[in-house]
This record gives C-alpha cells, sequence and structure tokens, in this order.
C-alpha cells in the first residue's frame, strides 16, 4: 500500500513537474485535535515553473487542484510555499 | 436562505471576513489560531465565522471559493487565502496594505 505522503509526492509530480519537491509529514504532533477527523498535516515545499506569472492564491490552488480528492480523504492541512525556479534561486 | 446565499451575504456584509475552526479567543486548529493572530498583528477588525457552527458552510464554501481547507480570509468580497498566505503577505506588508483599504467609507 501506497503511504499518504508517497501518494501526494506521486500527484505533484505528475502535474506540476517540479524542479524541487520536499514533502514532510507532521501528522503526529496534531493527531486527534478537533476537526482533523484522521486527516493528516503536511508541509510542502514546491518549485515550479507552473507558478510562474501566478499569485499566491492561484498557486496554491494549482497545489490544491492537483491534489484533488486527496484534499478530502487524506489531508486535513497542508502548508504551501510555492516559488517559481528563478525566485527560489533568490531565496 | 441556503448555505451559499449565506455564504454570499457574510463575504458581502464583512470587509474582513474570517472562516475558521473555533473561535478567536478558542482557535480549535493551529493554523486558525494562528491566522487570527496575523490579523490582530495587524491591527484590524474583523469578523469570524466558526465553521464548526454551520456544517452547511463549511461543506459549501471549500466549492464556492475553490478553496479546500480554513481557515480562509475574505477581504472586501474577495478571497485572499489562507494562514499562509496571510502569514507570507503580512511578512511583506502586502496585508496591512490590503487591510487599510477597508478603513475606508
Amino acid at each position: 500500500m501506497t503511504s499518504r505522503i508517497e501518494k501526494i509526492q506521486q500527484l505533484l509530480l505528475e502535474v506540476l513537474a517540479p524542479a524541487k519537491l520536499e514533502l514532510h509529514d507532521d501528522s503526529q504532533s496534531h493527531a486527534g485535535h478537533a476537526g482533523a477527523g484522521g486527516g493528516g498535516h503536511f508541509y510542502a515545499t514546491i518549485v515550479s515553473s507552473a507558478f510562474e506569472g501566478k499569485t499566491l492564491l492561484k498557486r496554491h490552488q494549482l497545489v490544491y487542484e492537483a491534489l484533488g480528492d486527496l484534499m478530502r480523504t487524506d489531508i486535513h492541512a497542508l502548508s504551501i510555499k510555492a516559488f517559481t525556479p528563478e525566485e527560489f534561486e533568490h531565496i | 436562505m441556503d448555505a451559499i446565499e449565506r455564504i454570499k451575504k457574510q463575504i458581502e456584509s464583512n470587509r474582513v471576513l474570517l472562516y475558521m475552526k473555533g473561535t478567536p479567543d478558542f482557535p480549535q486548529c493551529g493554523f486558525s489560531g494562528r491566522a487570527v493572530q496575523v490579523l490582530e498583528q495587524c491591527g484590524a477588525e474583523f469578523s469570524y465565522v466558526n465553521i464548526f457552527d454551520d456544517p452547511e458552510v463549511r461543506e459549501n464554501l471549500k466549492a464556492y471559493s475553490n478553496w479546500p481547507t480554513f481557515p480562509q480570509l475574505f477581504v472586501n468580497g474577495e478571497l485572499v487565502g489562507g494562514s499562509d498566505i496571510m502569514l507570507e503577505m503580512s511578512k511583506n506588508g502586502q496585508l496591512q496594505e490590503l487591510l487599510e483599504t477597508t478603513k475606508k467609507p
């Protein structure tokens, strides 16, 4: 069985073709709090040219779209840092 | 009034509106708590909706705003984003600028 983080990784790789992708599962530190509903907490740093010319809002929406149903079933919260390759070089 | 109508009315009648889990005094999720903190640090007056109080709004808002998680901040009737975006925008002053526009008549 594929783990949640692998499923997330797979979808993001497919849809956004990121130059860099870092995922971190922080579910343990939130287990059982109100409203978590069994979904996990994840942190993602994504560097992709798909973000070029897009506002932060649009970038996050792209990521949520890529994850589709996982956002309902497996993910309670996803903290996103989204950069274009050029922005990432200048951090 | 159905849920979408309620959402529209809430967004229209509150210039700064936070949909959150819990209340500003007792946030029930760290991300909602962080969103409240950011708004308070900006000195913003804001309204809030505790989505646990209205499960219909909770479900319908996700589709309406094309945003699957909470918190969600709306300013002047438009979705600004979740707590990541709020934090980022507060660091570079964009959020303060945007909130300033809500104070004018």
